[in-house]
Formats: structure tokens, sequence, C-alpha cells
């Protein structure tokens, strides 16, 4: 425990804390994000978006904003119409019968949510362009907004008249039907809970922004956006409007977190593009926080009904999980997938004989819901964590011994599980039992049962969280069977160039990762080289040819592995080329340190760097062997990787107001072994906040009609440093045995864990009061209320 | 105004923001834009030494002022301390809200040298952060306080 695994070949750079190249220029302000970007003669956009729910477009008067000074042009969604091939991207149909409305970039006839583009106005600033918006006059004949996802599904109000229903498809896993109707049947604990999951806007501090440049020669277009997926955007640019994938190149440059709100393709990015070659000039446009939060995809926006049945001790012998998935008014590039990356992981870490998935994807009139870190999984998490502590009431048990009589045991992996997937490996008693030892558990039920003997006004609750999650998307053939349209392949090309130094080129796309400081680690110890030697190249498509970017804590199990490999296939060049020169049998050569030697011949030996120059010159190299030493590598990961880990909060809860103070949080997370523990550490200190921020904070609320009232960061609350503790962190390694590091994601663990501990511990803390559950966030109002409701029906005090 | 101890003089509207003037005008584009309703801090620089908002202040009102920006601080070969206490305990990973949060620490420092945790905490309150879960960030202000008494 709390070793790291000695990877083979190391020079002991991997596994180590080396702090991060990218920082010098992001701390000093040398690193450049899209709106920072010096584009002489670029247009500014501004968007006229509707301010309802939903309403038809009768007319748009484009005449005045068009004669203001600074403006060139003008534009309303039909004037637009035909600059689009295709409709606005989904990669993802679930089902081949889903529904899915035709989504332009800017609304041509009805507005269906507020905040949908209706009229583009360009500039010659921005300040032209904004001014200017404010001038387009547009009629709207007002429909009815449907907010609710259950009154939605009722098809009163159809978002889509078209489609003559809100559901946009429904998708089962049930594999033993008749099975799990018995498990239900016998069971001696039936657990049945209902859960919300609130909208949330993912909020990454750098607003998304485009600036697209159209090349004087040859009709070229540069995007730059701040996206996670330049790849996966250039296919789509090229796609909807129609423009030859080779004349299109999509850059990324420094991007200020994602979270996957920026794993998408967007109106703006088609818009600024059709109007830079229609217009001839570069076009650019940066979102503003408020129009980000109607304009950028939200997540989570689900309701849950989850079922557990278990026997007398509590063991769990059937998970049914139905859940209705809030789409929005559209769907947006995977939209309708999220649900089902959580459709695999409702039974959590527990070895549960008989499963039942089934989801229901509605269309509301609001923003579209997408990727929001985690995705899918933070929700099917949260039911069963949620469920467990559920289940350890019913049974009176402890909700740490619930969890450890249901674990599947280390001895089981890899286990198959009864939704079908192979989890690679684990062991979920030592991380739980580790976690409980950091936490003094039994010191903190103690503490807790004497606040409840004497009827403090402040209340302990202890929340357990333990989770696994199934990432690194994603093995291409498993992507087929849920029909999503693209691979989850990533590729990565390693060049040692004539001096020795290492160039690196990874179709990974990071957004805060630190993927150039890990995946030179990776390279420099494996060719014995210092990490300052190897650069790394990413997030261009005219660089980095092919990639399928950053999101579902793939880069480093499926990205890491491509240049793992690829480097070995460098390798295997560089010792053709050193036994040539040095009259050697390939097999009599070490690799070691930079350099092969010769076997039993410690004088004969050769650095890498003067093989580079042999592979350069190409004056004596061995027959067949082409020149210049640089390998590429393609990796289609066999499996998922499967990180787990148990975290604790601890909580106060001030029952006269209602307040909940975190008080204590311990996280003790498996992502096998790690390259960089530091980033691993920051990966999970900044998953953890934002999952105690869905539990306690954050909410995307709309009024009745259908307007998003959380508009600001006034409104919608991002946590500050003021409302934590320090985080106390551990790890186990329990390597993957599916890539050759045996490494596995953590970029999405810590929010996954963190919503249900915090939320377990709330409804922990106010269990004496009788109270079962809260809707999240569990803002002061909320608790107050549940605890006066219960002081007046004779609860605690 | 002066701004990194170099002196602007500029004709601008008056509604020009302060943070607008000095990405658009003088292009110094360290300084951020994370919000529109003075909440996230991204944008924060030091006026007269302390931190403000520059989306708080109109351009017009820092005439005659000195601002320092991110640029201003210390430069790629040669970190500020501060700046060099968020490499050495990963206090950033976008790096966005970076430029601004260092300088309300830099400020944070001015004004209370050696801070406690919950000190820092509480200074650090207008900016935000959606990385790091300001773990590191707090750490790397304790570091940058106290230096020999805080290790990685």
């Amino acid at each position: 425990m709390s070793t790291i695994d000695e990877l083979p070949a190391s020079t002991g750079v991997v596994g180590t804390r080396l702090k991060r190249r990218e920082d010098p220029a992001l701390l000093t302000g040398e690193a450049r994000f899209v709106d920072d970007l010096d584009v002489a003669g670029a247009l500014h956009v501004a968007i006229v978006r509707s301010p309802y729910a939903h309403a038809r477009i009768r007319a748009v008067d484009l005449s005045i904003a068009a004669e203001l000074p600074g403006v060139v042009a003008a534009f309303s969604g039909a004037d637009l119409r035909d600059e689009w091939a295709g409709p606005m991207p989904t990669a993802w149909v679930v089902t081949p019968d889903m529904r899915n409305p035709t989504h332009l970039p800017v609304a041509v006839d009805t507005a269906c949510y507020a905040g949908d583009a209706v009229a583009v106005v360009v500039g010659e600033s921005a300040f032209a362009a904004k001014d200017a918006a404010d001038a387009v006059v547009v009629d709207y004949e007002p429909l009815p907004a449907v907010i609710d996802l259950e009154a939605a599904l009722s098809d009163r109000v159809l978002v889509h008249e078209e489609l003559g229903t809100n559901v946009s498809y429904t998708w089962e896993l049930t594999p033993d039907p008749e099975g799990v109707e018995r498990a239900f049947a016998s069971a001696v604990h039936h657990v049945k809970e209902r859960f919300i999951q609130q909208r949330l806007l993912p909020s990454p501090m750098e607003p998304r922004g485009v600036c697209v440049v159209p090349q004087p020669y040859g009709g070229d277009v540069t995007v730059y956006s701040a996206t996670q997926v330049p790849h996966i955007l250039k296919i789509m640019v090229g796609l909807t409007l129609g423009i030859p994938e080779h004349s299109i190149r999509v850059i990324a440059p420094s991007v200020g977190g994602g979270f996957g709100a920026k794993l998408d393709v967007y109106a703006e990015e088609l818009l600024c593009t059709a109007l830079a070659r229609r217009l001839g000039r570069p076009v650019r446009w940066t979102e503003e926080r408020s129009e980000g939060a109607q304009a950028t995809i939200h997540g989570r926006g689900q309701i849950q009904d989850i079922e557990l049945a278990a026997d007398a001790d509590g063991r769990i012998t059937a998970v049914r999980a139905r859940i209705m998935a809030d789409m929005g008014a559209y769907l947006q590039l995977i939209t309708a997938g999220i649900p089902l990356l959580g459709a695999f992981v409702y039974h959590g870490s527990y070895d549960v004989p008989l499963y039942s998935f089934h989801c229901t994807g509605v269309f509301t009139t609001k923003t579209p819901t997408d990727a929001y870190r985690g995705a899918g999984r933070p929700e099917a998490t949260y039911a069963i964590e949620r469920a467990m502590d559920a289940l350890a009431r019913k049974v009176g048990v402890d909700p740490a011994e619930v969890r450890h009589r249901n674990f599947i045991k280390a001895d089981q992996f890899p286990y198959t599980s009864a939704a079908g997937l192979t989890f690679d490996s684990g062991d979920y008693d030592t991380a739980l039992e580790r976690a409980l030892e950091l936490a003094n558990y039994p010191d903190l039920r103690l503490e807790q049962q004497a606040r409840r003997e004497r009827n403090d006004p402040v209340q302990l609750g202890i929340g357990l969280s333990s989770y696994v999650e199934m990432c690194g998307l994603a093995p291409s053939r498993v992507l087929a069977s849920l029909n999503y349209t693209a691979g989850g392949w990533e590729s990565a090309t390693v060049r040692v160039l004539p001096t020795g130094k290492v160039q690196v080129v990874t179709g990974t796309s990071p957004h805060g990762q630190g993927h150039e400081t890990s995946w030179s680690m990776i390279v420099a110890d494996k060719l014995g080289v210092s990490p300052d030697d190897v650069q790394v190249l990413h997030s261009d498509t005219a660089i980095s040819p092919h990639g399928l970017d950053t999101y579902g804590s793939r880069s480093l199990s499926v990205g890491g592995t491509a240049l793992w490999l690829a480097t070995d296939k460098v390798i295997a060049k560089a010792r053709t080329i050193a036994a040539h020169l040095l009259e050697a049998a390939e097999d009599d050569l070490d690799f070691a340190g930079g350099a092969f030697s010769v076997r039993g011949t410690p004088t004969a030996s050769l650095p890498l760097a003067a093989v580079a120059f042999e592979a350069f010159t190409a004056h004596n190299l061995p027959d067949g062997v082409e020149p210049t030493l640089e390998a590429s590598m393609t990796w289609d990961p066999p499996n998922f990787v499967f990180p787990f880990g148990t975290h604790v909060a601890v909580v106060e809860i001030d029952t006269d107001t209602g307040a909940t103070r975190l008080r204590r949080y311990v996280a003790v997370d498996d992502c096998g072994n790690q390259v960089n523990p530091l980033i691993v550490e920051g990966q999970i200190h900044g998953g953890i906040v934002q999952g105690i921020a869905q539990a306690l904070f954050e909410e995307a609320v709309y009024d009745p009609d259908g307007n998003l009232v959380t508009t600001t960061l006034a409104d919608y609350l991002v946590p500050s440093a003021a409302e934590f503790p320090g985080f106390t962190l551990d790890h186990t390694v329990t390597p993957s045995p599916t890539n050759p590091m045996g490494v596995k994601g953590i970029g999405e663990a810590g929010t996954i864990a963190a919503t249900p501990a915090v939320m377990n511990a709330v409804v922990d803390a106010l269990s004496p009061y009788g109270i079962r559950d809260i809707d999240m966030p569990a803002s002061p109002w909320r608790v107050w209320q549940a605890v006066q409701a219960a002081r007046a029906t004779g609860g605690a005090r | 105004m002066t701004v990194n101890g170099t002196a602007y003089e500029h004709e601008v509207e008056p509604r020009l923001l302060l943070v607008d003037y000095l990405r658009r005008v003088v292009g110094l584009t360290g300084t951020n834009v994370g919000c529109d309703s003075s909440s996230c801090g991204a944008c924060t620089v030091l006026v007269d030494g302390e931190s403000v908002k520059a989306c708080t202040m109109l351009a017009v009102q820092a005439r005659g002022r000195s601002v320092t920006t991110i640029e201003g601080l210390g430069s790629l070969g040669a970190l500020h301390p501060v700046q060099a206490a968020f490499q050495d305990h990963h206090g950033l990973q976008c790096g966005f809200c970076t430029p601004g949060m260092v300088l309300a620490a830099v400020s944070l420092l001015a004004e209370n040298p050696h801070p406690t945790e919950e000190e820092v905490r509480l200074g650090l309150e207008g900016n935000l952060c959606r990385c790091t879960g300001y773990q590191n960030i707090v750490k790397a202000v304790l570091a940058a306080a106290r230096p020999a008494e805080v290790t990685a």
C-alpha cells in the first residue's frame, strides 16, 4: 500500500512527483487561450438568443441592427439555412428508432429552449456586435414550456411537434428478467428509493471561445477552439458544413478546463466557420458566462428509481434501476448516450447476481444535457451508494459492514458482472478498511452517538461511498455494440530526432491534465533520456492527425498505452540499427540508461542518440531498414479499466440553521500504477470538490416558464476555497492487467465518489429526525425545512 | 496609467473596463475574463499593490494608478516566489484562474505575511478555481509564506 509498483525498464522518472512543465507559461500569462489570440482583422460575432423556452419565430427584423456603426453583417436562421450541409451532429444514436429532432446552429422556425440562437450579428468589434444584437427585433409567438421530466413524459406539451412525443428513446439492459422478478419476490429486504440528479453547469473557468481563420490560398480554414476534442471537431465541421475534411485544421490552444462541457460540437464553432468562409475574414466569438449558462451543455438531470433485493443478512440478490434522463431540447454530440455510461455500474462495487437497467431519454424545453465529469457513472454511483445506506438501515448493520458483505472480493477478478462487463482488477475491502482507519471511524461513531444523546444542535454525519467506475473510453467493439459512431482507440508517434532529442505526438488533447509532463515521463523512462529532452505535441490536427482526444478518463490508459507501445517500436528499430553497427546479434544487446550495449562486452555500447544520428544520415543502415527513427502506434484497448476506492465524508449540521459544514474528507483511491502522483492527487482533489459541489452547492434552476435563473456565478454556486477543509488522501495500487503500464483513469473518480459520500453523511446526521433523503444540493434552506418538518411531527427534539 | 512599470496613455470609451483595457488596448492577455458578474476573480490584478478584480473597475478609474498584471510579476525564467510555489505544489491545472489566483495570493501575503490555512482559504474566497479543489493552491500559498516549513 502507498507504494508504486516498480515499472519495467524504469529509470525512476515514472512514479515520481515531477513538477509540471506546463506551469511556467500558465503562471506568467504567456500561455494563449483562444480569446488571447491576436488575429488581425478578425470580426466578432454576437448571437441573439431566444428569451423564451419555447417559441415560434414569426419574423426576424435585422434592418436596424445592420445599419448600426461597426456592423458588417446580420443574419437570421433562415438566411443561414443553406450554409449547413447537415444538422448539428449527434454521434450516439443509442437505438435504431431513437428520435432526434433536426438541430440547426441557428434556429429557423422554432426556438426550443431559452438561449437557442435565433439571429447573428457580425461586427468589427465585440462591442459593435453586441450593441447591434440588442437592436435585432424578433417577433416570437410563445409556446408552452415543459420543464419537468414526468410532465414531459405525458406528452401534453410537445417540445418537437413533428416527433409526436417527447420520448427520444428507451434503452434496456436486463439479461434475465424472470430472475430479477423472482429475486424481488423472494427478497427479505426490499429497498426502493427515488433520487433526483439535479442539472449542473459544468463551468470550466475558461468560457468557450472560437476563432476561425480562412486561409487566403487554397480555401483552407483554421479553427481555433476551446475544445477537448479537436479531432472530432474537425470531422464534424467537415460533415456539417460540407467542407472537405483535409482542408480543415483544428487547433485547441491552451484550454481552460473542460469537464465534458468542451466535449462537444457547438453551434458557435460551426457558425464562425460558416461566417469566416462566407465573409472571407477571420471570425471570432467568446462566450460570456451568463450566455454560456444557457448555451453550453448542462450535466446530470435525471430521476432515478433504484431498488435492491436482499436476503436477511443484507446480501444483495438483485438491483433494478429505472431512470428518466433529461435530454434537454436537442441531442448534442453524445447526449443520448450519457445515461448509458452509467447503465453498467448501477450495481456498484458489489457482487450482484441479477441486474436490470432501463432508461427513458426525454426531451424538455431546456438547454441540452451532455457529458459532465463522470458522465453517467456519478449518477449510477450516487443511486447505488445512497441505496446501500438505506439497505444498511433496513438490515440494522453499519454502512461499512453492508458494503463488506456485498463487495466483489479481490479473488473474484477478473469479474464478469451481471450487466455483462468484465472488471479488470480490484481490492475493494482493503480500500474501505484503509479509509475507515484514516477517518478514525469508530471514534466518529462514538462522537456521533454522544451528540445524539445530548441533543446537540450540531449533529455529526458520517458518509461512505465505495465506488468503482468504468473508464478509459473505450474498446471500439464495445462502442459498436452501443451504437456509438466512432471508435475508442488512441494514437501516438515517437520520433528520435537526429540530435537525440525526442518528439512525441499524441492524439490526446489536454486541458489541465498535464499530459505534456506525464507523457514525457513515460517516454523518457523507456528511452533512458531526461524528460526535458522529450517534447510533447498535441491538440493541432495538422501536427497530430490521428486522435480521439480527451474525456472519459481515457488519456493515460488508452493514449499513454499507445505512447508506451510506440516507444517500444522505436526501441526495436533502434536495436536493429545498433546491432548492425555494433556487429552483434540483436538478442545480445541490452538497452539501459539510454544506450545499447553488447551483453558481456560492456565497452561495446552505443547511445540512442548515436543510433538516431545513424538513422538520419542513413549512411550505414542494415538492408531493408528505412531511414529515420520514428514509430507510430494506434492502441485499441481490449477492455475498460475500473478504478475504485472508498471516500469518507464527515459533516456537521447545525440543525437550528440548516448549515452543513464539511469537517473532514478522506479518500482512498486505486488507479493502478501512477505515472505522476502529484498530478494524480490534483485530479482527485479537483474531482472531490466538483462532487461535493453537486451535493451541497450547485443547481441549474429553471422557473416554471423555462427560464434558467442561475446564469451567473453569483447565482450558481461554484464553491470557493473557504468551503472546504484539506482532504486526506491515500491510495492502494492494484494494477490493471489490460494495459502494459497497469494504469487506470483518475480524472473522474473523485467526482464519482464524493457526491454520495457527502449526501450519505448529511442523511446520516439527520437520521435521528427520521429524515431519509434531502434533494441536492443540500442547502441550508432545504436542510432547515426538513428539520423543521421533522420537529413538527415529533422527530428528534 | 502605469502598467507593470510602463506608462500608457490612451483615449478610451468611458464604459471600457480595466480588464478590457489591459487585454485589448495594452495587449496583456495574461489577465483572464471568467465571468460577467465579478464573481470568479480570474481578472484579479494589483492596483497600487492591492488586489482588484479588473472587471469591477473602469479603465478611466485607473487613471494615474499603478497596475500590476501577471506579466509584471515574474518571468518564464525567473518566477516570483508565489508563482514558483504554485508550480512546486501543483497549485494549477488548466491555469485559467491562475494569474488572478496568484495575484490575489500576492496581495493576501502582503497584508498577512504569515497566514493560517483558514486565513488563506478565506482570503482567496473571491477567486474560483474549477480544477484543483484548492488544496494545492492553499498549500502553495502557505509554502510561499513559510518556505522552510512546507514540503511537497
